[in-house]
């Protein structure tokens, strides 16, 4: 559905080097991105401010040229098919609107259904969905400048998808939403996503979002890939480990051992230990600790994405995937 | 572009400033009071001439100075900044994911906002220069559909001129100076402040020939006070549609390069 290779966009920055003269320097946003997305997969692209994120996705879309390389989406080259290819994809930019400032969501959402040329009984049948899964109705007839931020984003959501797109991008579609509104819209992609017909890319910095929503996670950073595999395979490169914590009836000291398992803090006097799984499963552990004495609570948390993604971001340079 | 789709367009072009009723009042209320200035300066002139200024007599010329004001807001004059400011803001993007290309959408929502100001903000300066001054009114019933067609055409070609000075944004960003300059023309030179056929014959045929002013404001109220005749009237919607042709193909040329050299700004 998605293919590209070796893609290429550079800017040229201009920066004053003295009284009058200017130096141009050449910067390249995509550095040779190579991507292939399978139709139906969901998939989440991720990277610090900067990194290339929403330039690679203007690529994808037609809206900007590339300087080198290869693209194609649904099998046509973006940029000459612009138009052809806006009527098989929807495209939701979280800090821009598809909708008009000044006529309600409703107006907005029957002019695009004359501007992609939908069928009358399709478009009814795709706003009923969307109405019921976004709770729209308390708003249709508002104007699109009078709707919070939260109402906005269900509303670009349903302007995206009212044409029935084979592909969706979403640019940060949960920024600056409460947890309400992000529950509602990750929900929403969630059940988008496990009807299987829609390919979904998704770039955010919000990493529930991933959690929830993407099975594949590309990381870019200086324009370059530098990740592309499953969330497990991430944490698995950047050795995350599950952990256990468990609450003792008796202070050990220093935390008893267990083998496959490292202690990696030990508090509250010796009653709390938080192991770190190596080779060990978070049951082999607790039998362990079992035979060893009582255990009031014990607790398994999870790797967290964020400080693995931080890692990855921080690195000087990036690494081959 | 569908017949349908520009016809949505248009529609919601109209719906969108109908929602600014206050505003659209406000200015109805401004242009019919320039109107009462322009109209006793221009009256002046021609009592001053005789009688008869360049060809206009005083009913003409209440008719040139009350359609004139009537038109301000229909052929929008004083030019826009709606693309110019999607462009500064990255909001263009919206307009470039749309299966329609940008030209004709923003052509079929101007001729709403024009169809908009035709009712609502036309009419009256036009009803209080007839009730108050001796207007000129058409001694041919023809005059007045080549009067609708001239205005169309009039704001076909205010269209593509102020898109080509909005289109400036992609290399400038900030458009304000071509847009001053855009204003300049606009009000001076189309005929709105005074009609141009009281400027020399050298300089009216440059204006006719080498700039779209006149067909914006001159050709219509030429073509209401039946200046020169049927010919007269038919040789300023010529002009019109010349004008017209021009400023899309334009239009159309300096599109493709800006959307080839387009950034994004702002993610």
């Amino acid at each position: 559905m998605i293919v590209t290779r070796g893609l290429r966009k550079e800017f040229t920055v201009r920066r004053r080097v003295g009284r009058f003269r200017r130096e141009k320097r050449v910067v390249a946003a995509v550095d040779g991105v190579d991507l292939t997305v399978e139709r139906g997969e969901m998939v989440g692209y991720i990277g610090p401010n900067g990194a290339g994120k929403s330039t690679t996705l203007k690529l994808l879309t037609g809206i900007l040229h590339p300087s080198g390389g290869h693209v194609r989406v649904c099998g046509m080259e973006p940029v000459p098919h612009r138009v052809r290819l806006a009527r098989r994809i929807g495209v939701v930019f979280g800090q821009r609107s598809a909708l008009w400032w000044d006529l309600p969501l409703r107006e907005s959402f029957d002019l695009l259904r004359h501007i992609h040329r939908v069928p009358a009984v399709d478009h009814a049948a795709r706003l009923t969905t969307c109405r019921e899964l976004l709770d729209l109705d308390d708003f249709l007839d508002t104007p699109v400048r009078q709707l919070s931020l939260g109402q906005r984003m269900r509303g670009e959501l349903t302007a995206a998808l009212l044409h029935g797109p084979e592909v969706l991008f979403l640019d940060e579609p949960t920024i600056g939403l409460d947890v309400v509104s992000k529950q509602a819209v990750r929900a929403f992609l969630a059940d988008l996503g496990a009807r299987g017909d829609t390919t979904l890319v998704l770039t955010t910095h919000d990493l529930a979002d991933i959690e929830r929503l993407c099975r594949r996670l590309v990381v870019i950073d200086h324009g370059r890939v530098v990740h592309d595999g499953s969330l497990e395979a991430l944490h698995a490169r950047y050795g995350s480990r599950r952990r256990v914590v468990v609450d003792l009836d008796e202070p050990v000291d220093g935390g008893p051992e267990v083998s496959g398992a490292s202690i990696e803090s030990v508090e509250a006097e010796g009653r709390r230990v938080t192991y770190a799984l190596r080779d060990a499963t978070a049951g082999q552990v607790v039998a362990r600790l079992a035979q060893l004495g009582s255990l009031r609570d014990v607790s398994v948390v999870e790797p967290d994405i964020e400080e693995v993604v931080a890692r990855l971001y921080t690195s000087p340079e990036p690494t081959a995937p | 572009m569908a017949p349908r789709t520009f016809l949505a367009l248009a529609g919601a072009g109209f719906r969108r400033w109908s929602t600014y009723r206050q505003a659209t009042i406000a200015a109805a209320f401004t242009n019919t009071v320039f109107g009462f200035l322009r109209t006793y300066v221009l009256l002046a002139a021609a009592a001053g001439a005789g009688g008869v200024a360049a060809g206009y007599d005083g009913p003409m010329l209440v008719a040139f100075v009350w359609l004139g004001q009537g038109l301000i807001g229909v052929v929008m004059l004083f030019g826009d900044s709606d693309l110019a400011s999607r462009v500064r803001t990255g909001e263009v993007t919206a307009d470039l994911l749309r299966p329609v290309d940008p030209l004709w959408s923003y052509l079929a929502a101007d001729l709403g906002r024009a169809a908009h100001a035709m009712l609502t903000r036309f009419g009256l300066p036009v009803l209080t220069g007839a009730i108050v001054f001796d207007m000129f009114a058409p001694r041919h019933a023809g005059s007045y559909p080549l009067f609708a067609a001239s205005v169309l055409a009039a704001v076909v070609v205010s269209f593509s001129f102020r898109y080509l000075t909005n289109l400036s944004a992609f290399w400038l960003l900030d458009h304000r100076g071509v847009a001053n300059a855009w204003l300049l023309g606009s009000t001076l030179l189309s005929g709105l402040v005074f009609p141009i056929r009281f400027l020399p014959d050298w300089a009216q045929l440059t204006l006719w020939l080498a700039t779209p002013f006149p067909a914006m404001a001159q050709a219509p109220l030429d073509v209401f006070v039946e200046y020169g005749g049927v010919s007269g009237q038919l040789l300023a919607i010529g002009n019109q549609l010349m004008w017209a042709a021009a400023g899309l193909a334009l239009c159309r040329l300096a599109q493709r390069r800006a959307l080839r050299r387009l950034v994004i700004q702002g993610g």
